[in-house]
C-alpha cells in the first residue's frame, strides 16, 4: 500500500460549533490568525502534508460568526511554515477568475511551491446578495462554470513559460515576449485575454482541490488533482466512481482523501460529552481511528483529511498520537514543493510545449 | 511646531525607474525580495510598505512591453505573508475599485488588518479602459467619467462594512456562549453602482479600520482624496509643485469638515545618496543611464509622440515629426496631457546642449528628487516637510530589493538626530504611526 497522505482542516477554533468555548481556547486568537497558525505548525511538525482552510463568500452563520479570508490566512501562515501544503477555499461564482488565479499563483510564490486551493461555488442567496451582480443559480450550473475557472486558471499559470524572464542586457529586454502567451479564453460566462500578471508559479500548477460534498461537485472532481470526499459510507463505490471520472490531469494522478470530522479522546465519557451539539464521523480514542483509517485505505483512498472538532484539543492528539500509529512521520516526505510531497509531477506549460516560440 | 516626517517604502515597479540590469538587482517575484525590502523599511522605522498592482501587462504597439520589469504578485496575498515577518510596519495594498466588488475588498483588506494587528492600508485606484477590462468578466464597462463615482461609492460602502460592528459587538463570553451580538455586522446599500445586503463577518481591527490612500491628481481625484482619504500618494515631489499641490488639497479639507492633520500628503520620490554631493550627482547620472537604454529611450519618446519611432537612432537627433494626439501606441499606462509642449522643451534642451534623443530623455525625464550626501538629503527632505511641500515621502528605490539600504543606513540616523523622524515605533498600528485617529 502506498504512503498515506494526511491533511487537516482549519476552521475557526475547530469543526465543533462550540469549540471556541473551551477553557484552552483564546477566542480572540481566531481573529489574529494565531490559533490557526499554531494548529498548522503542530500539523507540519508531525508530518501532515496539507492544511485546508474553510471559507465562504458570505459571513458564517455559526456561533463563531466571524471568519478571516482563507487566502489571506494561508498567506500569513506560509512564511511561518516550510513543508506543509496550504490550500485555502476560494469561491469562484461571484469572483473574478483572473484575480483568483493570480491569488493562488501568489500563494505558491510566497510559500515557495506549497500553494493550492480548494475550489468552491457559492449557491446561497446570501452570497449573491453581498455582491449583488448575479442571481443565485443551481449548483449544477455553478460547478460547470467552476470547471471553466479551473481550466482558465491553469492556462493563465501556463501563460508565462518558465524561462520567460531573460534579463538580456545587450538587447535591453527583461523578458522574451514570445515566451508569454495570450490565453484568449472564452467560456459561456466570461472571457479572458491574458497573459497572467504573475510569472509562472514554482509548482507550475498550484494544486487544485475539490470537495465532493454534493452530486453536482462530483463532475468537477475529474478536473482536480486532490479530491476531498466527505463521509465514509459506501466509500469503496464512491472512490471507484471518482477514479472512473478522473481525467488524469497534467502532472499525472488524482489524489483522493476521505474527509472525516473527528473528535479524539481516550476517555469515552469525555469524548461523548464534548461531541454534544456537533456532528462527527468518528468520536473516540486514537486506536479505533487508526483501525478505520486502514479500512479506508483498503477501500481505495490515498489518504485522510481530518476535520478536528477542536484545533487546540484534537490537533495535538492527531499529531502526536494518531500519526505515529499510522506510521506517518515528519521525516519521510521527499521534496520541498507540495507536488513533490504528493508524488505529482510538475506540469510543463502547454504553450511552451506547443512550440510557440 | 516641528513636523514629524512620514516615510513609506515602495516596492520597485514595472517601469523604467527600476533598473534590472544592475548586478545588484534580484528577483521581482521571489518572496525573499519582498521580505528584504520590508525588513529594511522596518529597521528604518518607516510608516508603511507600499505595493502597486497590475491587472494587465503593458503593451507597446500591440505587443507586450519587454524592456522593463514585467510580472508581479497579487498585492494582498504578498502583504498577508509579510505580516508574518514584520511586527510594526504598515502594509499598503493597491487594489482597483473598478474590477473588484466592495464586499470582497472589505473582507480581504480587513483580514490583512486583523492578521497584522492593525497595520493595513488600501490604496484606492480606478481604471476604466477596455484594455484592462479584457481580463475581467465585465469587460471595459465603465465610462472614464464614472470611474470616480464608482470609486467613491465603493469606498463609502467598504467603510460602511468596516464600521458595521459596534465596539462592544464582539463579546467573546465563553461561559455564556456568546461570541458576538446577534445580527451584528448587518448591512444594506443601494447606489448608482451597487445594490448589496448581508452581514459582514469581521469586527474592527486594533486600528479601528484600515488606512485609505488615494493617488488621484485630477480636480475630481483631489476632491475624492480630500473627502475620504487618510493619505495622498502624490506625484508632486519637487519643492514648488509640492507646495502648490499641498496647499490646494489641504484647502479642500475644510469643506468636508476635516482638519489638516487628518490627511497626510506623501509624494513619490527617488533618492540618490553618496559620500559627497558631487559623487551623488555622478551616481545619479549613472543610474539615469541604466534606466534609459537606447530601446527604452525610443519607447519613452513614442509615449510622448504617440507614433512609431522605431526607425530612429536613439543616439541621433530628436524626431522631427509632430505628435499624434490620442493614439494608442502604448496601452496600460498613463499618457501625457500636453505632448506638444513637452516636445518643444525637449527640442530646446537638445539644441542648447547638443544632446541625442537618449541623452535628452535621460536629462529631461524623471530626474531623481533628492541627490546628495546624507547630510544634504536629510536637510532637503526636512525642508520639504517643514515648509509644507509634503508631510512625508513614498521612497521609490531603483533596485530590488536593496535599493533603500543606503538610505536607511545613512539618512535615517540624521533625520532621527534632528528629531524629525521617530527612533522607534511609539505604537503598533499604522494609524498610530501616521498620527491619525484610531
Amino acid at each position: 500500500m502506498s504512503r498515506l497522505i494526511t491533511a487537516i482542516e482549519i476552521d475557526g477554533a475547530g469543526g465543533h460549533p462550540g469549540a471556541w468555548r473551551g477553557p484552552e481556547v483564546d477566542p480572540g486568537a481566531i481573529l489574529t490568525g494565531s490559533l490557526a497558525l499554531r494548529a498548522v505548525q503542530r500539523a507540519e511538525a508531525a508530518g501532515i502534508d496539507i492544511a485546508t482552510f474553510v471559507d465562504t463568500l458570505e459571513a458564517p452563520v455559526d456561533e463563531v460568526s466571524v471568519r478571516l479570508d482563507a487566502l489571506g490566512l494561508a498567506a500569513r501562515i506560509a512564511p511561518a511554515t516550510s513543508r506543509i501544503g496550504l490550500l485555502p477555499t476560494i469561491t469562484v461564482t461571484h469572483t473574478e477568475p483572473f484575480h483568483v488565479q493570480a491569488q493562488v499563483a501568489t500563494l505558491d510564490w510566497v510559500s515557495s511551491g506549497r500553494g493550492g486551493w480548494v475550489a468552491d461555488v457559492s449557491t446561497s442567496t446570501e452570497a449573491a446578495a453581498v455582491i449583488g451582480r448575479r442571481d443565485p443559480a443551481p449548483a449544477a450550473d455553478l460547478w460547470r462554470e467552476a470547471r471553466y475557472v479551473v481550466d482558465v486558471s491553469r492556462r493563465l499559470w501556463d501563460s508565462w513559460d518558465d524561462d520567460a524572464i531573460i534579463r538580456d542586457a545587450p538587447t535591453g529586454r527583461f523578458i522574451d515576449r514570445d515566451r508569454l502567451h495570450y490565453v484568449n479564453y472564452e467560456s459561456p460566462t466570461f472571457t479572458i485575454k491574458g497573459p497572467s500578471i504573475v510569472p509562472r508559479p514554482p509548482q507550475g500548477h498550484p494544486l487544485t482541490a475539490v470537495r465532493v460534498n454534493t452530486p453536482e461537485a462530483l463532475e468537477a472532481a475529474g478536473d482536480a488533482e486532490l479530491v476531498l470526499l466527505p463521509g465514509t459510507e459506501n466509500l469503496a463505490e464512491r472512490v471507484q466512481a471518482i477514479r472512473a471520472a478522473g481525467q488524469e490531469p497534467a502532472g499525472g494522478g488524482l489524489r483522493l482523501l476521505v474527509s472525516v470530522a473527528v473528535l479524539l479522546d481516550e476517555d469515552a465519557a469525555t469524548a461523548h460529552g464534548r461531541a454534544e451539539g456537533g456532528s462527527f464521523d468518528y468520536v473516540g480514542g486514537v486506536e479505533g481511528l487508526a483501525g478505520l483509517v486502514r479500512e479506508w485505505q483498503a477501500a481505495g483512498v490515498d489518504g485522510v483529511h481530518f476535520r478536528p472538532a477542536s484545533l487546540e484539543l484534537d490537533v495535538p492528539v492527531i499529531a502526536e498520537k494518531l500519526l505515529p500509529l499510522l506510521g506517518v512521520t515528519a521525516a519521510d516526505r521527499p521534496g520541498t514543493t507540495l507536488r513533490n510531497r504528493l508524488g505529482l509531477a510538475r506540469p510543463a506549460s502547454r504553450y511552451a510545449e506547443e512550440g510557440a516560440r | 511646531m516641528t513636523k514629524q516626517i512620514h516615510l513609506a517604502a515602495h516596492f520597485p515597479g514595472v517601469n523604467n525607474t527600476t533598473v534590472w540590469a544592475d548586478p545588484e538587482s534580484r528577483s521581482q517575484i521571489d518572496f525573499a525580495s519582498f521580505e528584504h525590502l520590508a525588513a529594511t523599511a522596518e529597521r528604518g522605522t518607516f510608516d508603511f510598505f507600499f505595493l502597486a498592482e497590475g491587472l494587465r501587462l503593458r503593451e507597446v504597439k500591440g505587443r507586450i512591453h519587454d524592456l522593463d520589469v514585467v510580472g508581479r504578485p497579487e498585492s494582498l496575498t504578498v502583504l498577508s505573508a509579510l505580516a508574518a515577518v514584520t511586527t510594526h510596519l504598515g502594509l499598503a495594498a493597491t487594489v482597483n475599485s473598478t474590477f473588484n466588488e466592495p464586499y470582497e475588498l472589505a473582507k480581504r483588506i480587513a483580514t490583512l488588518d486583523h492578521l497584522s494587528g492593525g497595520r493595513a492600508a488600501w490604496n484606492v485606484v480606478t481604471s476604466w479602459d477596455a484594455f484592462t477590462g479584457e481580463n475581467f468578466r465585465r469587460g471595459g464597462y465603465l465610462d472614464k467619467a464614472d470611474r470616480y463615482v464608482r470609486a467613491q461609492e465603493s469606498l463609502r460602502i467598504v467603510r460602511k462594512l468596516w464600521d458595521s460592528w459596534a465596539d462592544d459587538d464582539l463579546v467573546l463570553d465563553q461561559e455564556a456562549g456568546v461570541f458576538a451580538r446577534e445580527g451584528t455586522g448587518a448591512f444594506a446599500d443601494e447606489g448608482a453602482h451597487f445594490g448589496i445586503r448581508g452581514r459582514f463577518g469581521l469586527p474592527p481591527s486594533p486600528q479601528g479600520r484600515p488606512v485609505v490612500i488615494q493617488a488621484g491628481d485630477s480636480d475630481q481625484g483631489r476632491d475624492f482624496a480630500a473627502s475620504g482619504a487618510d493619505v495622498i500618494f502624490s506625484r508632486h515631489g519637487s519643492f514648488a509643485a509640492g507646495q502648490t499641490f499641498y496647499k490646494d488639497v489641504k484647502d479642500r479639507l475644510a469643506k468636508y469638515g476635516r482638519t489638516e492633520e487628518s490627511l497626510k500628503i506623501m509624494p513619490a520620490v527617488t533618492v540618490v545618496v553618496a559620500d559627497t554631493d558631487a559623487e551623488a550627482v555622478e551616481k545619479a547620472r549613472h543610474i539615469r543611464e541604466q534606466q534609459v537604454s537606447g530601446p527604452t529611450a525610443i519607447v519613452l519618446a513614442e509615449l510622448i509622440w504617440g507614433r512609431d519611432l522605431s526607425a530612429y537612432d536613439p543616439d541621433g537627433p530628436l524626431p522631427t515629426e509632430d505628435p499624434v494626439i490620442g493614439s494608442n501606441v502604448t496601452q496600460g499606462r498613463a499618457g501625457f496631457n500636453d505632448p506638444a509642449s513637452i516636445i518643444k522643451e525637449w527640442r530646446e534642451a537638445a539644441d542648447a546642449n547638443g544632446w541625442s534623443l537618449r541623452q535628452t530623455v535621460i536629462n529631461q525625464q524623471n530626474r531623481q528628487t533628492f541627490i546628495g550626501s546624507p547630510e544634504t538629503v536629510a536637510t532637503e527632505m526636512n525642508r520639504h516637510v517643514q515648509e509644507n511641500a509634503a508631510d512625508g515621502f513614498v521612497l521609490v528605490p531603483h533596485l530590488t530589493p536593496g535599493g533603500l539600504d543606503d538610505f536607511v543606513d545613512r539618512v535615517i540616523p540624521l533625520l532621527r538626530e534632528r528629531a524629525v523622524f521617530r527612533s522607534e515605533y511609539a505604537g503598533t498600528t499604522l494609524r498610530s504611526h501616521l498620527g491619525l485617529l484610531q
